[in-house]
């Protein structure tokens, strides 16, 4: 009997629909004793890359009005060394491993990444990363200064470009950066994408008024948080209008109630970011609370929330 | 493996206000007190809503048995609404977070350790004279020096409390309004330069120019030097990268490899500001 809980992204079946987001979780080791990680429906890694990065200058991160801004600029210790040293440990949580992963220099490294790895049984997914707002160079795509996750060309290029590299799911991760956010989930989809991940983070300044200067090194940085959750809900519903592939929602979820947002939105599983920091049980407890308002309301299984909103008009 | 990390609602059991601008919380969290080290700190919830949305750091200023002691400078909106909690209430904390001092000399205890301390620097390295107390080479008749640096007298901080532990207590401040007249770096190098301290291990917590210049001052009479770093924090446990700072050994976390490091592995001309 399937669980109440469970939700298929493509092949991927995971035991229940909240997972931890790029770049918030660690690489799990750093929440040992803080949270049951067995517990969580899959942990997405840290972005990596082909090579090592050494990250953007300081200061990377600062608070803003229920939000953070933050320019970590994609720290990793590239493909190789994260499959020998981080794999190991993240495998021993025994939860489905979904690696992030990004080019930073040259587009063709996306399914040079993807097939490295192939041969891993840990990794349940791949998620692109083709949202990232704070590597310089990277993800340029048109000549201009624009990421992949605005242009639907560039997006539709790399999902296939990965597609014929592996079997495995594939989870594009939009920007919610952009116009029309369906357009670029519609060319995902197109593409062979499994499902797409959405909100990455807003673009976002913050300054510093008696220097005159930003407060973060690199200008420009990702908002994430409470603050951005409006936005990402509204994307999600959007997005859940035009295409069929399931939908991974995050942006601000802090709690059960901002996560039952996302999937009567039309989420079938949900991301908890930047709650991690500030409530390191926080995935954990909204997976209960999940099982609880499911029981209360009676509903059999999480998918029969997804996309439930009742419109007004 | 690895030291254990741990969330918690203690009871705040005490507090204390010095001025206007100061305040001492003691909380009764058997967990955190047993396992702290001097120079790690806290995570601390300031407020139930999203807004202000991440939790502050305050190190560790004191251990007695179960409880332990945060101190803290009023400077923004998060320290404010920390002053705002009183005694029977509970405030969520993560800890005991970073790496702390060594204070532990392999053989038999430091013989002469000395602290110097500028600004809030000081909260930690209370704690920190507690532990060299308890290890501190018994034959020695050197006492642990303590330099306190701040901008008045009024600034001045933990004066008492080291003096209780028997520690020798030296000031410095900005205006000359109590002690040596000047930085407390400055101090320091008048006392080594006299041969007054012959310390063999110094430890140092304060604002960054002030460690940065301890660092050059330790090479040139060569005492390995501890300092502990601040940095703005997300999460303060490793996970978000945003703490970084460059060392010999490349960018590390000042939350988790930190705060405190040997201060000739820190590429200090590298930081901005
Ligand atoms: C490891 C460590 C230990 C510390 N120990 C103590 C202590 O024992 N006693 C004490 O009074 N202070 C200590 N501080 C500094 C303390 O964390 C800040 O004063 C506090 O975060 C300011 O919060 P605020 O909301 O009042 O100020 P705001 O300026 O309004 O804060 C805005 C943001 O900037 C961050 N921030 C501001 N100043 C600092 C700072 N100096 N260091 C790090 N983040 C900062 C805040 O956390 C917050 O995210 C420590 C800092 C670190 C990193
Ligand atoms: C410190 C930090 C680092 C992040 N790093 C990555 C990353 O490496 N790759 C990625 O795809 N998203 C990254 N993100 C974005 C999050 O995965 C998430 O999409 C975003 O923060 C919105 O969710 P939240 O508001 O719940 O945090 C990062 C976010 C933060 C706050
Ligand atoms: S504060 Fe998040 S890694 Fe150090």
């Amino acid at each position: 009997m399937p669980s109440k809980l469970s939700v298929n992204i493509g092949r991927l079946r995971i035991e229940n629909p909240v997972m931890v987001c790029s770049g918030t979780f660690g690489y799990a080791e750093e929440f040992r004793g803080l949270t049951d990680i067995k517990k969580l429906g899959a942990i997405v890694t840290k972005t990596i890359t082909l090579r090592a990065r050494a990250g953007n200058p300081m200061p990377r991160t600062c608070e803003t009005p229920a939000g953070m801004l933050n320019s970590i600029g994609l720290e990793n210790p590239g493909i190789d060394k994260f499959i020998k040293e981080k794999i190991p440990v993240l495998e021993k949580s025994g939860v489905p491993i979904i690696v992030s992963i990004a080019s930073d220099q040259d587009i063709d490294e996306f399914p040079a990444l993807a097939k490295k790895l192939n041969k891993i049984n840990a990794v349940g997914a791949i998620e692109l990363n083709i949202s990232c707002p704070n590597v310089k160079h990277a993800h340029k795509v048109s000549g201009g200064g624009r990421l992949i996750a605005q242009d639907a060309q560039a997006t539709s290029d790399i999902v296939r470009s990965v597609r014929k590299a592996t079997r495995k799911p594939l989870i594009t991760k939009l920007s919610p950066n952009v116009t029309d956010i369906t357009e670029i989930a519609m060319a995902a989809e197109e593409a062979g994408s499994d499902a797409v991940a959405l909100v990455n983070t807003l673009i976002g300044m913050s300054i510093d008024v008696v220097a005159r200067r930003p407060k973060i090194a690199q200008g420009l940085a990702g908002l994430s948080g409470p603050a951005i959750r409006p936005v990402a809900v509204r994307m999600v519903w959007e997005v859940y209008q035009k295409i069929k592939i399931p939908i991974i929602g995050m942006g601000g979820i802090m709690d059960t109630e901002s996560a039952l947002e996302f999937f009567i939105a039309g989420s079938s599983a949900i991301s908890v970011g930047t709650a991690n920091f500030i409530n390191p049980r926080a995935a954990t407890e909204i997976i209960s609370g999940i099982e609880k308002y499911l029981r209360s309301n009676k509903i059999d299984s999480i998918k029969e929330l997804t996309g439930s909103l009742k419109c007004r008009s | 493996m690895g030291t254990e990390i741990y969330q918690e609602r203690p009871k705040i059991t005490g507090k204390k206000y010095f001025g206007q601008d100061y305040f001492n919380l003691s909380l009764y969290c058997p967990t955190i007190s047993r396992k702290a080290k001097p120079g790690q700190f806290v995570e601390v919830k300031v407020s139930s809503a999203d807004d202000p949305l991440l939790r502050r750091p305050l190190g560790i200023h004191s251990v007695k048995g179960n409880s332990f002691h945060i101190l803290c400078e009023i400077v923004g909106r998060g320290t404010e609404l920390l002053s705002g909690k009183q005694p029977g209430g509970y405030l969520d904390i993560i800890g005991p977070l970073g790496n702390g001092f060594n204070f532990r000399h392999p053989a038999s205890g430091i013989r002469h350790p000395v602290i110097v301390a500028g600004g809030m620097g000081v909260a930690p390295l209370v704690f920190l004279a507690e532990k060299l107390k308890e290890t501190k080479n018994s034959k020695s008749k050197m006492p642990i020096s303590v330099l306190i640096g701040a901008r008045t007298k009024k600034q001045v901080l933990c004066e008492k409390e080291f003096k209780a532990l028997g520690c020798d207590v030296k000031i410095a401040t900005d205006d000359g309004s109590a002690g040596f007249k000047g930085r407390v770096t400055d101090l320091l190098k008048y006392l080594l330069r006299a041969a007054i301290l012959k310390p063999q291990a110094i430890y140092g917590c304060g604002p960054k120019p002030m460690l940065k210049e301890l660092a050059v001052i330790c090479k040139k009479y060569r005492v390995p030097a501890q300092v502990s770093l601040e940095a703005h924090m997300s999460c303060g446990f490793g996970a978000c990268l945003g703490c970084a700072v460059k060392t010999i050994s490349g960018f590390q976390r000042v939350c988790k490899e930190g705060p405190v490091f040997n201060a000739q592995d820190i590429i200090w001309q590298e930081d901005a500001v």
